[in-house]
């Protein structure tokens, strides 16, 4: 029998379990007690040539895999970080498509398969930042949504594009339970954000195909937006004329997460600070920046507007 | 006097209520607090002090449906290690959440009626475990202590609130929580109710 390189303990984590066992009492009754807290997740199919974009990559310290497989927000299997890691295996990721509906010319149903070869995928390294306050750096890996909504040639009345993620009762348990949102999740950009080269939708990460706790098989990611604007694991995408409801957006009757939901330390969530945020992995807080870093490439879509008003 | 069985009864509770800590210190040693350990050790910490001071809003509730004696002398115990676990979690949010920016704990505390409704929590609970010796139950009157402990039901709503609010939802989990306190809060209001209406006839 072939063992899978995930399930060799690691030497140090073998050594650290001994320390512990000598702690004597103690720590027998800690192991006793002992709960398997979710790892990361395994490593999906490596993806072949992805093109480095450069252009937009942050060079700050990557967050480890097993980070980011493992600390999410995907209510759908959960409301606790540790859920979607825990849960998230059964979802059904094949056969998968994209429906692609609203004011475009050319309305279709995608299949999974052939919208990850229509175009070059690209590796972008993106700060994410959470509305919670924590952040991390993700090397994306995926293709500019811009590239597919011009191939799908919007009509002039196509202002907004809403998106949705797929509803699997069977293999979500967040879905049946009550969870204080309700499903299918929406999201939604106004169309000249989606069209900024920022925004991508990413079919990966670490070079490897997306983990399902990630979104897979394809996710929107806004990396000057708070993280719950970046939708996973994708079904529908409508163009439309006025502005979609968002499913956070509609949460408590739309005074805590606004549609654009753009980062900015200056503009509070009623409950707690968006001053500051911790980058997973360090110890002190540090300042949030408008838009995530990112207000070269995104400012100028909201000039003139007033950001504490369209948060 | 206490027969066999009830002499072990509190110091049972008292390595009963450590566990909750070593556990967490256990899952420090081994590196398997997460992704966000400073956020797990903080919520762990507060959630164990609710837990607490539930289980301690519990023993009058219990003694009264069940008419049984035991679970009234673990509500010191109980009020103490709630305060106990409380300081821990206060102390997790100044010195490792905030990392003492005292600036910015200032403005948590007077913009967010959370954090506000966190650390009123802990200034009720407060005088409560400093006079919970019998000493000062003496010292004040028994009415009179007894009038400045009903301050744990208030420390209970508050507490209530402010786990409600730490989630973006109202979920499964805290409406539980909720429905638990209530459920002991009504138990209290019929038997009061009761000895009224008895008292009256």
């Amino acid at each position: 029998m072939r063992m899978r390189a995930s399930e060799i303990t690691s030497k140090s984590l073998y050594l650290d379990r001994r320390r512990f066992l000598t702690l004597g009492a103690a720590g027998a009754v800690g192991l006793l007690a002992r709960r398997a807290f979710a790892k990361g997740a395994e490593h999906g199919a490596k993806l072949t040539s992805v093109k480095p974009m450069g252009k937009y990559d942050t060079d700050e310290k990557k967050t480890p895999y097993d980070d980011v497989t493992s600390y999410n927000n995907f209510y759908e299997f959960g409301t606790d970080k540790d859920d979607p890691a825990a849960h998230a295996s059964k979802l059904r990721v094949r056969p998968w498509t994209v429906a692609v509906e609203g004011e475009v010319k050319k309305p279709k149903v995608y299949d999974i398969e052939d919208l990850l070869k229509m175009f070059p995928i690209e590796e972008r390294v993106y700060r994410m930042r959470c509305v919670e306050a924590w952040s991390m750096v993700i090397p994306w890996d995926g293709f500019p949504l811009g590239d597919f909504i011009k191939k799908l040639e919007p009509t002039s009345r196509a202002k907004y594009v809403a998106f949705e993620t797929a509803v699997q009762p069977d293999t979500m348990p967040g879905v049946k339970g009550f969870s204080g949102i309700s499903f299918p999740y929406l999201e939604g950009l106004r169309i000249d954000e989606a069209m900024n080269p920022l925004a991508l939708l990413a079919v990966g990460l670490y070079g490897e195909t997306l983990p399902k706790q990630d979104g897979a098989p394809i996710r929107l990611v806004t990396p000057w937006k708070y993280g719950f604007k970046g939708i996973k694991s994708i079904v529908k995408i409508k163009f439309q004329e006025t502005q979609p409801q968002t499913t956070w957006g509609q949460y408590g009757g739309g005074t805590e997460y606004g549609f654009y939901a753009n980062v900015n330390p200056d503009v509070d969530h009623p409950r707690w600070s968006q001053a500051k945020e911790r980058r997973i992995g360090e110890f002190t807080r540090r300042k949030t920046l408008p838009f995530n870093g990112y207000a070269e490439q995104v400012a100028s879509l909201y000039a003139g507007m007033d950001l504490k008003k369209f948060f | 006097m206490a027969s066999g069985k009830q002499k072990w009864l509190v110091p049972s509770a008292f390595v009963a209520c450590l566990l909750p800590l070593v556990w967490l210190g256990g899952r420090y040693l081994r590196s398997d607090l997460g992704a966000n350990p400073i956020a797990e050790v903080e919520n762990r910490l507060g959630f164990y002090a609710f837990v607490q001071l539930l289980l301690c809003l519990a023993c009058t509730p219990l003694n009264l449906l069940f008419k049984i004696g035991w679970p009234l002398r673990l509500r010191k115990l109980l009020g103490d290690f709630a305060f106990f676990y409380g300081c821990l979690h206060l102390s997790s949010y100044v010195g490792l959440d905030q990392f003492f920016d005292w600036g910015e704990i200032g403005k948590d505390l007077v913009k967010r009626k959370f954090i506000m409704l966190g650390m009123g929590t802990w200034v009720l609970l407060l005088p409560l475990a400093i006079t919970s010796t019998q000493g000062w139950q003496k010292r004040l009157g028994f009415r009179r202590w007894k009038l400045l402990h009903r301050l744990a039901y208030v420390a209970g709503v508050t507490v209530m609130i402010h786990f409600i609010l730490r989630f973006k939802t109202l979920n499964r989990e805290t409406a539980a929580y909720a429905l638990v306190l209530t459920a002991l809060f009504a138990v209290r209001i019929v038997y009061w109710a009761r000895r009224r209406r008895a008292r009256a006839a």
